[in-house]
């Protein structure tokens, strides 16, 4: 039932990737206020992955305010997240005309993701920095 | 319960005067399903029998549930909380399947009958067949019948999925998934397979000539280590970088990095140096295991 999918060999934390197809779920709109996620063993079991990895996905995006958990019942997406999602949605559309823009120029779909790591990149090392002075 | 199930500290052991395992340190919390990693002749199989008190240690260390494994003081009866899966997978040839499970079950007061037919269905195990005429991948799943129809507290298994078949091998991880998630069992188990370990370990421990040389939370070493490529403007004078830069290869204006710690201060050296661009990339365990097994 579930619409996660987890690539354990790629490096990246799963717990980490957890988090991310649930915030993308909730910015989609396939996951919506209130809906309940998959009890930690269900999809511990669905995905074969461990449940401990479940648990602190879950901790984490209660900490980021993603999801509710609700003693005894399991987690809920919460609220105020689908404010956010709203915003994302808005944002996509920036993110895809940009997108359409490059394409245009003739960059390469490799050459767009590099552009954008590398601005983030930048804007990453502008704030350390700001934060040293 | 113990807030440790298994734990050595310096342990070790000689054949011929020859350290096997030389200064162990290990820590297994409850819980945890915990992939225990090495190459051949690394000392992991050793490590196992002097966890299940099959071996006496030559120093330091071993506690399981708290309690030492050999002697009169724990022994026996921290034994019967531990299923164990041999690396052999060796059982009475002349028995048939059936006759083990009946032998095996008197000695398990809390003997899980529910489990037994559960697995037995599962694992395709014919009742009637004598253990010598089952293939390899029977074997192991019998063992593991056994050792998991006696509810065990914690599994100790050596090589568990090897030999089986790829259907067969997901089923015995979906199943350690949900042992773990649903009775809270500990699993400790050594593989060769490193897909596996990714997929359901959330511990693991390489061990390199009898000492764990890498260890602790996956998803910890997945964010801490990290390959970087550095590309200069123009062939750089030689870099002293922050510790943690293992392994540097430079190819003309092209440095690349694997970082096991420290990344966001080596990340920090590269752009000081000027027009250097950085790009960072997840590392898989496939890749970790290699550079602290690489032959020296």
């Amino acid at each position: 039932m579930t619409f996660f999918r987890l690539n354990p060999s790629s490096g990246v934390p799963l717990y980490l990737q957890l988090m991310e197809q649930v915030r993308h779920a909730v910015e989609t709109g396939a996951l919506r206020a209130g809906d309940q996620l998959p009890t930690i063993r269900a999809l511990a079991q669905e995905l074969v992955m461990n449940s401990n990895t479940v648990v602190r996905a879950y901790r984490e995006l209660e900490h980021e305010g993603v999801v509710e958990l609700r003693h005894g019942l399991g987690a809920f997406i919460s609220k105020p997240v689908e404010e956010r999602a709203k915003l994302m949605r808005k944002a996509q559309v920036i993110a895809q005309s940009a997108v359409e823009r490059l394409r245009a120029l003739g960059a390469t779909e490799e050459e767009i993701r590099r552009l954008f790591e590398r601005e983030l990149s930048a804007m990453q090392a502008e704030q350390l920095e700001g934060r040293q002075q | 319960m113990s807030d440790v199930v298994i734990e050595t500290s310096g342990l070790r052991k000689l054949f011929d005067g020859h350290p096997a395992v030389d200064g162990l340190d290990l820590t297994v919390p409850p819980g945890s399903i915990f992939g225990f990693l090495g190459r051949n002749g690394a000392g992991k199989t050793t490590t196992i029998r002097l966890l299940l008190g099959f071996l006496r240690s030559g120093g330091g260390q071993v506690r399981v549930f708290g309690e030492p494994v050999v002697g009169p003081a724990g022994g026996a009866r921290t034994r019967r909380r531990i299923g164990f899966v041999s690396e052999n997978k060796d059982l009475y040839p002349y028995m048939t399947v059936r006759q083990i499970i009946r032998f095996t079950r008197p000695f398990f007061p809390g003997w899980r009958a529910d489990l037994e037919r559960r697995y037995l269905e599962i694992f395709n195990l014919p009742p009637d067949r004598k253990i010598s005429a089952l293939s390899k991948g029977m074997r192991t799943s019998l063992m593991l019948l056994l050792a998991i129809s006696h509810r065990a507290e914690l599994l100790v298994l050596d090589e568990p999925t090897e030999g089986l078949d790829p259907a067969v091998t997901e089923i015995v991880l979906r199943e350690l998934v949900a042992l773990s998630a649903s009775e809270g069992t500990t699993i400790f188990f050594s593989s060769h397979q490193l897909a596996e370990v990714e997929q359901i370990a959330d511990r693991v421990a390489i061990i390199e000539r009898g000492r764990a040389v890498v260890g602790g939370v996956l998803d910890d070493l997945r964010a801490r280590y990290q390959r970087l490529r550095i590309v200069f403007q123009r062939e750089p004078a030689p870099v002293s970088w922050p510790e943690g830069a293992e392994s540097v290869r430079q190819d003309g204006r092209t440095v690349s990095i694997l970082a096991s710690r420290n990344v966001e201060a080596i990340v920090q050296r590269a752009r000081s140096l000027s027009g250097a661009s950085v790009e960072r990339f997840p590392v898989g365990l496939k890749e970790i295991f290699l550079e602290h097994v690489r032959s020296k």
